[in-house]
């Protein structure tokens, strides 16, 4: 059968764990089915590959309903952390890595990671404060630029 | 449905993967390689290929990222020793089920 979607491009907006994880899993997915993968991070996005602020993601416990705990206590301090670990403890019984390692593991399957120049400006980053293995930094336009080959599709998390 | 490889009548399912792995032997996974384009088997593939019976013997559930910690290949030379797919690929030549992984 002739395969229609053969490259998967991920945009990454925001820094909350969870969705950081949801993106990196349809990258990471679409490489392991023998598809190539991108991924773009803009905005809060841009936390995932910092080379410090990577390693601190968490999951918001106030504004998700999904926690199914009080907003009031949601906003309790420490609650983000404990919410976070309780997660992160969860997940590696799952074999499912840290954020730093899930991005080694889709640069060594031949992804690609790129950064937004807009929201690199807005926030005042330097490529320095990237992880170093990022393929570069992108305009909208270039990042589209790369969208136009067949079977294409792009994944907005 | 049956299928006959390396002059052996053996079943797998839909997608080509065998439904017996007592079946399995290894000129059948030589034929599955090359179908799946790799035409020479390597030593490094053999022992990825042995590993992941092992593993699947054992009833682990397979991943990528646990072939890259066996200290066999790395995750890198996993994609690159079975193209297309490296897990869902070298499980069909070892004979066992494609991984329900999502990692």
């Amino acid at each position: 059968m002739d395969k229609k979607l053969k490259r998967v491009l991920v945009i990454n907006s925001k820094a909350t764990i969870e969705s950081v994880y949801a993106s990196l899993v349809l990258a990471n997915g679409a490489l392991s089915e023998g598809m190539e993968a991108e991924m773009f991070f803009t905005f809060f996005g841009l936390e995932a590959i910092h080379k410090e602020k990577a390693k601190h993601l968490h999951v918001a416990t106030v504004g998700n309903p999904a926690m199914h705990i009080p907003t009031i206590v949601g906003a309790v301090p420490g609650m983000e952390a404990l919410a976070t670990s309780m997660m992160m403890k969860g997940m590696e019984e799952l074999d499912i890595p840290p954020v730093p390692e899930f991005l080694d593991m889709i640069k060594a399957a031949g992804g690609k990671l790129y950064g937004c120049k807009l929201a690199m400006d807005m926030f005042k980053l330097k490529k320095e404060d990237m992880r170093d293995d990022l393929d570069g930094i992108l305009t909208v336009g270039q990042f589209y630029e790369r969208a136009q080959t067949d079977g294409v599709q792009i994944i907005f998390v | 449905m049956l299928k006959t490889i390396a002059n052996k009548e053996v079943d797998v399912n839909e997608e080509g993967y065998l439904t017996n792995k007592g079946d399995w032997n290894e000129d059948i996974a030589k034929e599955i390689a090359k179908e799946l384009g790799i035409n020479d088997l390597t030593e490094k593939h053999w022992a990825v290929i042995k590993w992941l019976r092992d593993q699947d013997a054992g009833g682990t559930h397979l991943s990528i990222r646990q072939v890259g910690s066996s200290g066999l290949v790395d995750i890198k030379e996993f994609y690159a020793l079975f193209p297309g797919g490296p897990l869902k690929n070298a499980s069909k030549i070892a004979g066992i089920m494609k991984p329900m992984s999502c990692l």
